[in-house]
């Protein structure tokens, strides 16, 4: 067991004493990557902050439930996946609801309408159509290209952080870059007609 | 081997996540097929456009003000349980007594104070069922450890 692993076990043991100050330490230390993949997941900074620090205020209450045998940030994963995609199921259902008030069709809903642009650093056109069409990806796709480019995890920690194994992350990311070539040629050739 | 069993190791030689030898099976069969070999440039194209957008960080006060988000929604759950388990006993204690007051009033009617007995024991036998039922569903629940 590596040093950090090691150091890891003992602050988790502290927070399930009941240390904030413990988990304090996890916190800040997971932070970002939490941050970033819930925004990867909802394409919205504000919900992006909220829920993935709503994800570690849930970790903290259900901490003893937690298998200290295992590594953290996989458990905690599955914590914030759940709310960012509950999230996301809210978010279509209130605005079909709305849509449908106003009497429009529905049926062009999805995440992508919320990927909003301005969250790309140093933007330019292409960067911002592959963001959206990241958005546009059903979820489980959607969160291996996160974990895969936006996190930049190897395969072995991308299957130990979904609870699967390696060759159901190659799959899916066949399928995942399957799709969002297709959804970027449809746009370009949306754009040409 | 056909062309779709390759799809994983054209993924894995993609993204540098191969042995030696994978790597010259993909490259062998990458050699003979030309479909493939066009799908894998479109596959290097899509990853490299991906790779090159970086999402923006937020001002660095986000960062400083995290744990402070976190902190907080700590303690108000704490807050919202307590206020709940305590508004909870009050509802109990408050509901017996008036219950109480009621059964002892000689001035309050023999159907008012049976019918309120009724409803109270309905309630009990309702409660316990719905309890003992989330016990034997969990208990026999072979599909309890199953990630959804």
């Amino acid at each position: 067991m590596s040093n950090s692993c090691e150091e890891e076990v003992i602050t988790i043991g502290h927070c399930r004493g009941g240390s904030k100050e413990a988990f304090e330490v996890i916190v800040r230390r997971y932070m970002k990557d939490a941050y970033f993949i819930a925004l990867g997941l909802v394409g919205n900074r504000e919900d992006a902050l909220d829920l993935s620090q709503e994800a570690f205020a849930r970790a903290y209450y259900h901490i003893k439930r937690f298998n200290q045998t295992r590594e953290f940030f996989p458990w905690f994963y599955q914590i914030l996946r759940n709310l960012c995609i509950n999230h996301l199921r809210k978010r279509k259902r209130e605005r079909n609801h709305r849509v449908k008030e106003l009497g429009r069709q529905s049926s062009t809903t999805c995440a992508g309408d919320w990927f909003a642009p301005e969250l790309v650093a140093e933007r330019n056109e292409m960067k911002e159509k592959v963001w959206t069409a990241v958005g546009r990806l059903d979820d489980k796709h959607r969160e291996v290209i996160i974990l895969r480019h936006f996190q930049n995890l190897s395969y072995e920690q991308i299957a130990r952080t979904l609870y699967c194994n390696k060759g159901t992350v190659t799959s899916r990311l066949y399928y995942a870059r399957r799709k969002l070539k297709e959804i970027l040629d449809r746009e370009k050739g949306g754009q040409q007609e | 081997m056909t062309c779709h069993d390759y799809k994983d190791l054209m993924m894995g030689y993609l993204d540098g996540e191969l042995d030696d030898e994978q790597k010259r099976s993909i490259e062998a069969h990458l050699a003979a097929c030309p479909q493939c070999e066009s799908e894998l440039k479109e596959f290097r194209k899509i990853k490299q456009i991906t790779d090159e957008v970086v999402l923006a960080e937020p001002e660095e006060k986000v960062w400083q003000q995290y744990w402070g988000g976190v902190y907080n929604r700590i303690e108000r759950g704490v807050g919202w349980i307590l206020f709940s388990a305590a508004a909870i006993l009050l509802l109990i204690y408050g509901g017996f007594k008036a219950i109480e007051e009621i059964v002892k009033d000689p001035e309050v009617g023999i159907i008012l104070k049976v019918a309120l007995l009724g409803l109270i024991a309905g309630l009990a036998v309702l409660l316990v069922s719905v309890l003992r039922e989330r016990l034997y569903i969990r208990k026999k629940d072979r599909y309890k450890d199953v990630r959804r």
